[in-house]
């Protein structure tokens, strides 16, 4: 039979076999914040689908007829979205998986599993309304007869990178969260910022045009530029470069947020019981 | 050794209290801090020094064992270390110093129902708090028609669980956790909720978890009687140290009798304000079960309680008479020594001796406290009057026949008798 040793700090050994473990249970915590989600509400499900279609509208309407930006040649709202896609994973597994500590406090003081699952569980609810978005994407695209370029094929690893960030920062926030709760009113501030620090609305070779390459370096220090940009480059191709000297610095900074965040989890979980 | 399932060793936790700041401005003081580093030099070392010693210890060298199959039971007042040791074991969180080695799979019952969303089903709950329980779906799969039996909630297994009553709720809850089949349980405090139906139900649950399955159960509980008739052996913390460990009619009674000096003897030297005046002064007292003096009955056998007193001068008829009061201060019985033959004869000088025999299967559980006086009745005059003279526990640890039969909850009442009863069927 196995022996299980409870010593200070000595809660590492088993971890990643217990987080596999315990893998159903990703499952199932998605499952219930998604069964959840449209309780009681009129539209219900509906919401997944009207969030990101008026949020393309506004932004089409903002960076597309009010700021003429360029487009490169594609639909503005199909360039939107795909800056979107992105962002919105990431943004809602922020904040999501930001709160999920805080908000499951009581499954944390009163039963054991590795705590990495609740904030992953929640980085996957988003990842859902992210296929909402993709499908939303495709109805543009026939509705644009556009057709993606071969690019495409790489899409998945995008979507792995958008995963990691999300991922990273979320077990970032959520670590400090439990014992900063100042962070409940941090992230609202990043998400919103963060749109407009991002892709989001415009194409991101509009800051070499406007600044020169070196801004543009700068820029790609925010990890999703390089996310956005990749994803604009899969689905769009086309005119659409990518520019290389920014993407491995966002690609370095997503490693780095993955890599720090698991590392500050670990060092903070096992005072997350007495502390939240 | 290696029918040892538990080995906790020198065990301590300790709890850093002030140094966590209220929570709403919790980031500037990091920042403040951050800010004022460099500074912190000028100031004197003792002053940061005394800052952040305001440590408590939840738990402190906590050693013990538990074979495998046992049920052990953890008592101690509140803010005893009690939830923190359970908190350690079930990996909740983790100790200072110290180690504990544990052989198979653990599963906590630290409160019934952690986990269930008030918007789902039953159905969808069972699911969901199996898989915080550690259980996987098939297995969950497997066991979920016995879950749904065992909580009696078949009708409202697609209601939300928000319009369950609390007591369906918490039936629903230890339902999924009784069906864990872990190597060890850890229960605290599930018995105080649910109708005593129920409290049976899974009191039952545990004793056959314990017994037939083999399994190994730390218990947890302010229920006195529950702990001492599922376990066997008992850990007594007091202050976050192991005050006592050992068979559990024992400890508890000795648990029971805390707080009280009061013990089985009690007796006063010739020259100690003994209570009394001229006509007559206390020497002695003390509880015998079975001859010997014991501060401990079960609760089917007889206690006796020897009065030894000296009469100093002639001339007056003196009754002895004891007063017996339980835990809550509620009197149970005044007891006179009428029938000796000493009713109507005044006692010569010099030293005597009464006992009070009180029959088993009279008492409750729990601790008895006796008041022992001595009166004239005609004219009325009392001589002395000593309360909390001596004390004993009445326990439940005996399988004989008692009132209590198949019932393992918590049975209120004064006294309790074995009374006869006879069922026939009339038609």
């Amino acid at each position: 039979m196995e022996e299980l040793i409870i010593e200070a700090g000595r809660t590492e050994k088993n971890y990643w076999r217990d987080l596999w473990r315990y893998r159903e249970l990703f499952y199932f915590l998605a499952w219930r914040d998604l069964l959840v989600r449209y309780k009681q509400t009129v539209v219900g499900v509906a919401w997944s689908v009207i969030r990101p279609l008026l949020t393309m509208l506004v932004l089409t309407v903002v960076f597309g007829k009010l700021g003429k930006m360029p487009s490169g040649g594609v639909p503005y709202p199909i360039l939107v979205l795909c800056g979107m896609l992105p962002w919105q994973f990431f943004s809602t597994a922020l904040s999501e998986s930001g709160n999920s500590l805080v908000t499951n406090s009581n499954m944390i003081s009163k039963v054991y599993f590795p705590r990495m699952v609740v904030p992953a569980g929640s980085v996957i609810t988003s990842f859902v309304d992210f296929l909402i978005t993709v499908i939303i994407l495709a109805g543009m695209m026939v509705w644009y007869r556009f057709v993606p370029s071969v690019h495409v094929v790489a899409l998945p690893l995008f979507v792995l990178m958008a995963f990691a960030a999300s991922f990273g920062a979320g077990l970032w926030i959520a670590a400090l969260m439990v014992e900063y709760r100042d962070f409940r009113f941090v992230v609202p501030f990043i998400v919103q910022f963060g749109l407009y620090v991002s892709p989001v609305g415009y194409l991101s070779s509009r800051v070499s045009d406007l600044y020169g390459d070196p801004c543009r370096l700068l820029y790609s220090l925010n990890p999703m530029v390089g996310v956005i940009d990749g994803f604009r480059w899969s689905v769009l191709g086309g005119e659409q470069q990518l520019y290389l000297p920014g993407f491995c610095i966002s690609l370095v900074g997503v490693v780095l947020l993955l890599v720090t965040g698991i590392w500050y989890f670990r060092k903070t979980e096992r005072t997350f019981a007495d502390v939240i | 050794m290696s029918d040892t399932v538990i080995h906790v060793e020198n065990l301590s936790k300790r709890y850093v209290i002030g140094h966590q700041r209220s929570k709403e401005d919790g980031f500037r003081h990091v920042i403040e801090d951050a800010v004022r580093a460099p500074f912190k030099w000028l100031k004197s070392r003792q002053d940061r020094q005394k800052r952040t010693r305001e440590e408590f210890w939840a738990l402190k060298d906590v050693s013990f064992e538990v074979k495998r199959g046992e049920v052990i039971g953890i008592i101690g007042r509140n803010g005893a270390g009690k939830s923190t040791l359970l908190k350690i074991l079930s990996r909740i969180t983790e100790p200072t110093s110290g180690r504990i080695r544990i052989k198979g799979r653990v599963a906590s019952l630290l409160e019934v129902g952690t986990g269930f969303h008030p918007e789902l089903t039953g159905r969808e709950n069972i699911f969901l708090n199996g898989a915080i329980l550690g259980m996987s779906k098939v297995e969950i799969k497997r066991k979920f028609d016995d879950i749904v039996a065992f909580s009696e909630i078949e009708k409202f297994l697609d209601t939300p669980v928000k319009r369950y009553s609390s007591g369906m709720y918490v039936r629903l809850a230890f339902a999924v956790a009784a069906h864990l089949e872990p190597e060890i349980l850890i229960v605290d405090e599930v018995l105080a909720v649910g109708d005593a139906e129920f409290q049976k139900k899974c009191l039952g649950k545990m004793e056959s978890v314990a017994g037939r399955e083999g399994r190994t159960v730390l218990f947890v509980s302010h229920q006195i009687a529950a702990v001492t008739r599922l376990c066997r052996n008992v850990l007594w913390l007091d202050g976050g140290r192991p005050k006592e460990y050992g068979r559990a009619d024992l400890i508890c009674s000795h648990y029971l009798a805390n707080g009280s000096s009061t013990s089985a003897k009690r007796e006063w030297m010739n020259g100690s304000p003994a209570p009394g005046n001229e006509w007559v002064r206390l020497r002695n007292v003390d509880v015998r079960v079975n001859g010997e003096i014991d501060s401990q009955v079960n609760i089917d056998q007889p206690v006796e309680i020897h009065v030894d007193y000296e009469v100093l001068r002639e001339g007056k008829v003196l009754i002895p008479n004891i007063h017996l009061f339980a835990e809550d201060g509620t009197l149970i019985f005044i007891a006179h020594d009428w029938h000796s033959g000493w009713r109507t004869r005044p006692k010569s000088p010099g030293r005597y001796k009464t006992i009070f025999t009180i029959p088993g299967n009279f008492f409750s559980e729990g601790r008895i406290t006796v008041k022992v006086a001595t009166s004239t009745y005609q004219p009325f005059e009392v001589h002395f009057e000593e309360s909390d003279a001596v004390a004993f526990t009445v326990v439940e640890s005996a399988k004989n026949e008692t009132s209590r039969g198949d019932f393992a909850g918590h049975l209120p009442g004064i006294v309790r008798p074995l009374i006869a009863t006879q069922t026939e069927i009339v038609s």
